[in-house]
């Protein structure tokens, strides 16, 4: 497939759609590169569904332009557009068993491009095999397992051979280790597959896992995109920060070069803001010493191979990890001095 | 489900219901099918040689026959607008189509003796171009029409509502267009509730009898359905033919119950009148 001039074969420009009042996309343009692995990562009412829904051609948008493969998306009605869609809570045909379910997008064909009965009976056959459902052709939706649906579902979408395949929390309903299982196997599928796929999710570690990269939305907004370690490395906000793990925050005072958190200080790295600044690291990125942050120890308790450290240094609750021994004098009740190894800087807000 | 033994008075409550459904159902069917062979199963079984007979029979099963789909045809088509859609007015629309429900069915019956009787608005335009509709089959349709609107619209709306149109959505993006979505997708998800509804429409269709008598004119032999035919033959004092007729409506009442309790029961997940349970 030749991608367009820019080498990207999907392209979101200025994309904008409420719904009444509220703006669940607000002018959303980014660029995917043609077989991508794209997960749009926000909380709930952040727009990713619903940029999901115009992608898949469900909902038209208010404002902006989709090209894919050099066509004009939008113009295309959903039912031609061959993009592959899994529901969050899988929209299996009740009444038709798993074979009929995944045979659908082949049956629907217009006659001329319709596929005959038995091929489509070996088409089925292989997908079935494809997402390890063999022998499982005659069952109801009703009678599987919510991973078996998962897969069922997949099936059906990857059988219209589509060019784009749409995956709403496809994994939100899974318990943790199904979840993790069906992850890897998805990405494999990917990479199999002619297909440009687009991933939504709640999930940071399900997305930062699976996805070449990342697309995290707040409020209908596109607040950054990057690969999963760009965006763990540098988060573009204090939102993304907090939004892609467990975070620590001290408020900190940039200046003249020099941070300074409480009586610590250290140089302040080029480019970050002066003035009263909040400071975020996470919790197992402190290293525990003779020098540093002050912290009144509250408890330490064992977690796992860690040891968890609860106190609270200029005012803020931290539950931080130490890997390995304490330093003597680290015990509740005592104080504790820490250096957050790697820390992001950010204006303060309220 | 959970048991709960019950308390000192309820067992009181149990044989005071249990007498007043005896004595207020029970016995009454048993009356109807009592007195229709009092004088002899040849005497009933005479009640309908009767040619009026006969011809209320045919002219209800006719009524049914054209009420009945065309009201199954307008509850689709609102239930699926209104669960698969949002639009302004949506509650006064699902409050409008239960009218029917609550107000008198004599109401629905003069309606359109107003709108097409020979003093209606329309009644001189209807007659200078020789077009019956009240007094005649027609009218009878209009009036039952009107009295069974909800029976099938109010079944399936709950349970498409429930459904939602994810179903409907996932075949849009397999590329399925709009009609073989609705005959492959919507249609078989809602095939039992939507018998339920017409079986419920079906027996309220044949057994109406305020809005049709204020349309019908009681024309016997013509435009007489098998509730005035019962009444036109009580008030001849014809007991024992008002009762054998009447025992075919009580037959039809007893069949339909049978039929919706093997819905309700096999398919009850599929039935929204079930679900509320």
């Amino acid at each position: 497939m030749p991608a367009d001039a820019e080498g990207q074969a999907l392209e979101i420009r200025g994309l904008s759609k409420s719904f009444g009042r509220f703006p669940a996309l607000n002018d959303v343009s980014f660029a995917a590169a043609d077989k991508e692995f794209l997960a749009l990562l926000g909380p709930s009412g952040s727009g990713k569904t619903t940029l999901l829904r115009v992608l898949a051609g469900l909902e038209q948008p208010d404002a902006g332009e989709v090209r894919f493969r050099g066509e004009d998306y939008l113009a295309i009605p959903a039912r031609r557009r061959r993009a592959g869609m899994v529901f969050q809570h899988y929209a299996l045909f009740r009444h038709m068993t798993v074979a009929q379910n995944i045979g659908f997008g082949l049956k629907v064909r217009p006659r001329a491009e319709r596929p005959s009965r038995d091929e489509i009976r070996r088409r089925v056959g292989e997908l079935l095999s494809l997402v390890q459902l063999d022998g499982l052709d005659k069952r109801f939706p009703a009678q599987l397992s919510g991973g078996q649906r998962q897969r069922v579902a997949l099936a059906r979408a990857l059988a219209i051979e589509p060019r784009m395949l749409l995956l709403d929390e496809p994994f939100g309903a899974l318990d943790a280790q199904v979840r993790r299982d069906l992850r890897r196997w998805l990405r494999e599928l990917h990479d199999r597959a002619d297909v440009t796929t687009v991933f939504v999710t709640h999930d940071q570690e399900e997305a930062l896992d699976i996805a070449d990269r990342v697309a995290i939305l707040k409020d209908g907004k596109l607040i950054q995109l990057g690969r999963p370690q760009e965006l763990y490395d540098d988060p573009a906000s204090a939102f993304v920060y907090e939004f892609l793990g467990a975070a620590c925050r001290l408020p900190g005072m940039v200046e003249a070069g020099r941070l300074r958190i409480g009586d610590w200080t250290t140089a302040a790295p080029p480019g970050a803001p002066s003035g009263e600044v909040s400071v975020y690291f996470r919790p197992d990125e402190v290293g525990f010493g003779p020098d540093g942050l002050a912290a009144q120890v509250r408890t330490v308790s064992a977690r796992g191979p860690d040891l968890r450290v609860t106190c609270v240094a200029e005012g803020e609750r931290l539950e931080l990890l130490a890997r390995g021994a304490l330093p003597d004098g680290v015990t509740a009740g005592g104080v504790a001095r820490f250096v957050p190894a790697r820390f992001q800087i950010y204006p303060r807000t309220a | 489900m959970t048991r709960i033994r019950l308390p000192g008075l309820a067992p009181l409550m149990l044989v005071l219901v249990i007498a007043i459904v005896g004595l207020l159902i029970v016995m009454p069917l048993g009356v109807v099918f009592a007195v229709a062979v009092s004088k002899g199963l040849s005497a009933y079984l005479a009640a309908f040689q009767d040619p009026d007979a006969q011809s209320a029979i045919w002219l209800t099963l006719q009524v049914a026959a054209i009420s009945v789909p065309l009201n199954a045809v307008f509850g689709l088509a609102a239930a699926w607008a209104i669960a698969k859609f949002e639009f302004r007015g949506k509650s006064a629309l699902m409050a409008l189509i239960d009218l029917p429900f609550s107000m008198s069915p004599v109401v629905s019956g003069l309606v359109w003796v107003l709108l097409f009787g020979a003093q209606g608005w329309f009644g001189t335009w209807l007659e200078d171009h020789d077009i019956k509709v009240i007094f005649s089959t027609t009218g009878i349709v209009l009036a039952t029409v009107t009295v069974t609107l909800p029976f099938v619209a109010r079944e399936l709306i709950p349970l498409m509502q429930d459904q939602g149109s994810d179903e409907e959505a996932a075949a849009v993006t397999l590329g399925a267009g709009g009609f073989t979505i609705f005959r492959k997708i919507t249609l078989p998800n809602v095939k039992w509730a939507l018998l339920y509804g017409v079986l419920l429409c079906n027996a309220r269709a044949m057994g109406e009898f305020g809005a049709v008598s204020v349309v019908s004119g009681k024309i016997r032999g013509l435009t007489n359905t098998l509730p005035l035919h019962i009444e036109a033959l009580y008030n001849d004092y014809d007991f024992v033919g008002a009762f054998s007729v009447a025992s075919l409506l009580a037959g039809l009442g007893l069949v339909t119950l049978i039929l919706k309790t093997v819905l309700e029961w096999r398919f009850s997940s599929e039935l929204s009148v079930a679900r509320r349970r």
